[in-house]
């Protein structure tokens, strides 16, 4: 009888289960150990003297050491949109509603997801290369083996900072990006204060505030849980490390994508 | 006492530990010995259940370890002392705040007075200056990162040490400073130990019982002269292997 020499001269409905059942396992493996960090989360709260004193250094780390990027990108964002909105209305549409677009664009899209793209690359890839690194060279066995919780040490305190201090970035990045925004018009549309104004709050609905809190909220989640917990389980040396970088803010990049998506889809009426 | 019996572990297919029973009594130091890649370290992690045997039973103080739960598991550890190979220090903290993290009473630990004290008398009695405290894992070479790890292992005062590698990767002279340490530290502290090791010599030196690790299994466990004299061919091949380099230097 002829030996079958690959998988690929299995029959079609022996290899499909093949295909598709191992990334499907996979995936599943990657479910279940996700839930359990989240599990293991809960139940670190309560161990607050050793994940408060952590969490406000990491509140400094993520806040304060982001800001300049966060708010260079935000001025940035501001005066392209608003030169961008005058090149496309002037002659056809009235100039206030340049402030309607720039104030709007930077508080319900721009604002808190260029923010949570910075931060996915910015901290998320730090904090996959920190708990990565300890993993691989034993620190978080260490900190087992002196009986300490390293989920209270370590994940929990990263998690509460991204949840505290990102919605705080992406307000104060809305912040300067519509000042910008304004300034550009200003300067190169010569669009007066009072237009200007007026357009912006023309459209403004307070819930614009909290659909931008919440979206930044769900960001800050996104890029603290997933780098934490692809660091957290990294493997095999430098290369392992490097892998759950890589992963952590392309997989955090993506996320926020997709929440972005859906955010818009469940909470703004249509 | 520590006790392993019958523990069998795997990774993947590969079958690391087959059937290991292995005790340490009370306050006597073993060394287990083997070459490198025969699962002593997956050993050490069972005794303070780092890892979790697939089969068997791993018992310190009478109490089974992959039975334990969280908060029990948490006190054993608070006994049990464990120096890394690499050391595992946390390399964003000072050497002052990686030894500071090994007290592992939180009410100690919260005692800034009792921390200063206790973190000098670690450096003292691992023979590092006072201010070593002040610097950063980085700057510190192979052989005081040992050491760090070793004062962090002993700052709660533990009843057990278990020692993984303590002198691999350290030249001759350091690897000896090593060996007189852990000796030292048996005189001043009266723990029972468990030093994991490949270095056979050093092993006679600070043991006073020898296990080795071979295929899985301990092949033989007992005092040196026990291991001395034995007609095994795979302890002699072993132990012949060490002497031979020995006797040649000399």
């Amino acid at each position: 009888m002829a030996r079958i020499s690959g998988t690929s001269e299995l029959p079609v409905h022996i290899r499909a289960p093949r295909v598709v059942g191992k990334p499907a396992i996979g995936v599943l493996r990657h479910v279940g150990r996700f839930g359990m960090m989240l599990a293991e989360l809960a139940r670190a709260l309560r161990e607050a003297k050793q994940w408060v004193p952590r969490a406000l250094d990491q509140c400094q780390h993520v806040g304060y050491g982001s800001l300049f990027i966060v708010l260079l990108t935000a001025s940035f964002a501001g005066a392209v949109t608003s030169l961008q909105a005058g090149y496309q209305f002037t002659g056809s549409v009235p100039l206030y509603v340049v402030g309607a677009v720039v104030s709007e664009s930077i508080i319900l899209e721009l604002g808190p997801v260029l923010t949570g793209l910075i931060l996915a690359g910015r901290i998320g890839a730090r904090y996959a290369a920190e708990l990565g690194t300890m993993r691989v060279t034993e620190q978080i066995d260490a900190l087992e083996a002196l009986g300490r919780n390293p989920v209270a040490h370590l994940l929990l305190p990263r998690i509460v900072a991204g949840a505290v201090m990102v919605p705080v970035l992406t307000i104060l990045s809305v912040g300067i990006g519509i000042l910008s925004g304004w300034l550009a018009a200003k300067a190169a549309l010569g669009i007066t204060d009072q237009d200007f104004v007026h357009g912006a709050r023309y459209f403004f609905r307070t819930f614009d505030i909290w659909y931008c809190v919440i979206k930044a909220e769900c960001f800050g989640l996104v890029v603290t849980l997933v780098p934490c917990y692809v660091g957290f389980t990294a493997e095999r040396g430098a290369e392992g490390v490097g892998r759950a970088t890589t992963y952590a803010v392309v997989t955090s990049s993506v996320l926020i994508l997709l929440l972005d998506t859906l955010l818009a889809k469940v909470l703004l009426p249509t | 006492m520590i006790e392993l019996r019958g523990v069998h572990k795997a990774f993947g297919r590969q079958v690391v530990l087959d059937g290991v029973d292995f005790t340490v009594e009370q306050g006597r130091t073993v060394a287990l010995l083997g070459p490198s890649g025969t699962g002593k370290s997956v050993l050490l992690k069972h005794i303070i259940g780092l890892l979790r045997p697939d089969a068997g039973e791993v018992l310190v103080d009478g109490l089974s370890v992959p039975m334990l739960g969280r908060d029990e598991l948490a006190s054993l550890r608070q006994k049990v002392g464990y120096a890394f190979q690499m050391g595992a220090l946390f390399d964003s903290e000072t050497v002052y705040e990686n030894i500071h993290l090994g007290i592992t009473d939180e009410t100690l630990y919260r005692n800034t007075e009792y921390s200063e004290d206790r973190v000098a008398e670690c450096l003292r009695l691992v023979n590092l200056e006072p201010d070593v405290a002040w610097k950063m894992p980085g700057e510190l070479s192979g052989g005081m990162r040992k050491r760090v790890g070793i004062a962090r292992a002993i700052a709660g005062r533990p009843e057990y040490l278990l020692y993984d590698e303590p002198t691999s990767g350290l030249d001759p002279v350091n690897a000896d400073a090593m060996d007189a340490l852990i000796e030292q530290l048996q005189r001043e502290l009266h723990v029972t130990s468990v030093v994991v090791s490949h270095d056979v010599r050093g092993a006679f030196k600070v043991a006073d019982d020898i296990a080795l690790l071979h295929d899985g299994k301990i092949r033989l466990q007992g005092p040196p002269e026990a291991f001395m004299g034995s007609k095994d061919q795979v302890v002699r091949e072993f132990l012949d292997r060490d002497f031979k380099l020995l006797e040649a230097k000399h």
